[in-house]
């Protein structure tokens, strides 16, 4: 018996999401007395791959088959349904990232598991299996119990703690025993955000809606990212404008992120923006108005201009 | 060629969220009802591909019971051709795709959205897809047909990438697959009262994943005002107090 998870890696790299994963897999690894499988698709060194035993990963599958490149959605949920089998996984685990959310529903058909996608605690109970998750976009949580023997999560990002421990990882290369006819993507093009800190991966977020005016006027946010590593988002009218790109649109209709800290500057905290920015740690609210509903979700608020504001909090930072 | 939109009923997106029955379910009352909006998207694009040409026609299909059905005439009303309701209550994603899998075989094109804005599952296309063993694509923000072919765009973790793919093709789409969504025009609503809206029976099918319960978030602590003179003690109370600088 085992929990098998699925980790992402960016080009060649695990990120900090699969670290939280493999920790999140091991406590509950811990309370049911199994053991945590970590599957991994690409080209990814020894030595990177050793570091998922460092949170708790018993063993380590290594698939290095240049079709996967493709993320072919099928391919990946057959590489995944074979190591599950293999490893007799009773509980598997996806980040709730784009992909996770691609495979993971193909994967609970597979297998005729039962799926929650977007859990974001440890598990209430394990017999009955429940978990929890968000719902209405942010504005209530829910148990769900999972009937079926096999079960399926996908787990959201900045959820869970990574927690390092005392632990050697056996790496196994694995063969999925996929065949080229499972694999029907082609893909032509490929743009990656380079240089920048990806807005799902940022600790802190720093963010501009329409009181920035025009997206001329975002010298000051483009610092403060500089300055503090953050990554950069805006509100939907923003990107629809053109001020800003698309990528960087956050709310229901756009990115959802859990930075630890999240600044909004001239937002006025509509109902489908906060569904994607609720579960940030700490809000801070740059606003003019005193009625803006941002001020009810924020943790610190200023009722103020952005463009006395942005100056003095560059100078703040400067001064830590 | 044909394209089947599939369509989830969701409280309108400002809904003050509340349960009964002791936490167990969501309370409707008084809830206005609308297209899921993704799947909204999804079917403007279908509309824009049909305008460009080579598509037959356009079905837009549901799994719930009568009280969904004016949702799905606002969809024949944006240009949907028919509609299929499948006679059942959305019980869990598992049951609805068994559902949508019996009238779903002979479209080339299905858009689901990638969530819905209610009990926010994204799972029903890609399940969809395994039980029928289609293609499926997820996350995408563009979509065209060249011949036999799907030009898809999709967004990656941390990026965006073009792809070609056969049909029939399951593409769970996002934000960017159109720009606004389309709202039925006085025309649109005449026509889509003789346009068909059929109902279909459910089959046996299991769900396996249930609601126990439901909880508001723990109301937030007041936010802590600064006057905006003084602007950089935020960054000083980020440091020292909340800890996250
Ligand atoms: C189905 C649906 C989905 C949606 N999805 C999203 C989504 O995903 N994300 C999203 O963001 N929105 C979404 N929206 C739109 C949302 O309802 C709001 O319209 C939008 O969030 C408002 O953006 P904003 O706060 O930038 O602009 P506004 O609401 O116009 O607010 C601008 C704010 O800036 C303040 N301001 C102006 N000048 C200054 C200044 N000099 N200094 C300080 N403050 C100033 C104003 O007081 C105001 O509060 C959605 C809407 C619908 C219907």
């Amino acid at each position: 018996m085992s929990i098998l998870i699925y980790t992402e890696n960016w080009d060649g790299k695990f990120k900090k999401l699969s670290y939280e994963l493999v920790s999140y897999a091991a406590a509950i690894a811990k309370e049911m007395g199994s053991k945590v499988i970590a599957l991994s698709i690409g080209d990814i060194s020894d030595e990177e791959l050793s570091k998922l035993g460092d949170y708790g990963a018993n063993k380590i599958l290594t698939v290095k088959d240049e079709r996967f490149t493709s993320l072919d959605n099928r391919a990946i949920a057959n590489a995944v349904s074979a190591a599950a089998k293999i490893e007799d996984a009773k509980i598997v685990i996806f980040a709730n990232s784009n992909l996770g959310k691609a495979i993971a529903p193909r994967v609970s058909v597979k297998l005729e598991a039962g799926l929650v996608t977007g859990v974001i605690a440890l598990p209430i109970s394990i017999d009955p299996f429940v978990v929890q998750k968000k719902v209405f976009t942010g504005k209530a949580i829910a148990n769900v119990q999972i009937d079926t023997e096999v079960k399926i999560i996908t787990f959201s990002q900045n959820s869970y703690e990574v927690v390092e421990v005392e632990n050697n990882a056996t790496i196994e290369a694995f063969d999925p025993s996929v065949v080229d006819g499972d694999f029907s993507t082609t893909v032509t093009e490929t743009n990656k955000v380079t240089g920048k800190v990806l807005l799902t991966d940022a600790e802190i977020v720093i963010s501009g809606g329409r009181g920035m005016k025009s997206g001329d006027n975002w010298g000051g946010l483009e610092q403060l990212a500089d300055m503090l590593s953050a990554g950069l988002a805006c509100s939907r009218p923003v990107s629809d404008e053109g001020w800003r790109p698309h990528g960087e649109h956050v709310g229901q209709t756009g990115k959802i992120i859990a930075p630890n800290l999240y600044f909004a500057f001239g937002i006025s905290g509509a109902i489908q923006h906060l569904g994607g920015v609720s579960s940030s740690k700490v809000i801070v609210a740059v606003n003019k108005d005193a009625e803006a509903p941002i001020f009810e979700s924020a943790d610190y608020g200023i009722i103020g201009d952005v463009n006395k504001v942005i100056p003095q909090f560059i100078e703040g930072i400067k001064e830590l | 060629m044909k394209i089947l939109v599939l369509i989830s009923n969701v409280p309108d997106t400002t809904t003050k969220i509340r349960f009964t029955g002791d936490n167990t379910s969501f309370d409707d009352a008084g809830v206005q009802w609308i297209i899921n909006p993704w799947d909204e998207l999804a079917l403007t694009r279908a509309m824009e591909l049909k305008e460009a040409g080579g598509i037959e026609k356009i079905t837009v299909a549901n799994v719930g019971e009568k009280a969904t059905e004016p949702t799905l005439r606002k969809a024949l009303a944006v240009g949907a051709d028919d509609a299929i309701r499948i006679d059942a209550p959305a019980k869990d994603a598992f049951y609805v795709a068994s559902q949508l899998a019996e009238i779903a075989v002979g479209y080339d094109l299905i858009l689901a959205g990638i969530e819905a804005s209610d009990y926010n599952g994204n799972a029903v296309g890609g399940m969809l897809a395994e039980i029928l063993d289609y293609n499926s694509v997820s996350a995408v923000s563009g979509i065209n047909i060249e011949g036999d072919k799907f030009i898809v765009n999709r967004e990656i973790d941390g990026g965006s990438q073009v792809l070609n793919i056969t049909g029939p093709l399951v593409a769970i789409v996002q934000k960017g697959i159109a720009k606004e969504p389309r709202i039925p025009a006085m025309r649109g609503i005449m026509m889509a009262r003789k346009k068909p809206l059929n109902v279909a029976n459910p089959i046996e099918a299991n769900e396996r994943t249930q609601f126990v319960n439901f909880e508001l978030p723990p109301p937030k602590a007041a936010c802590k005002m600064i006057d905006e003179e003084n602007a950089k003690e935020i960054i000083k109370l980020l440091h020292e107090e909340a800890k996250v600088l």
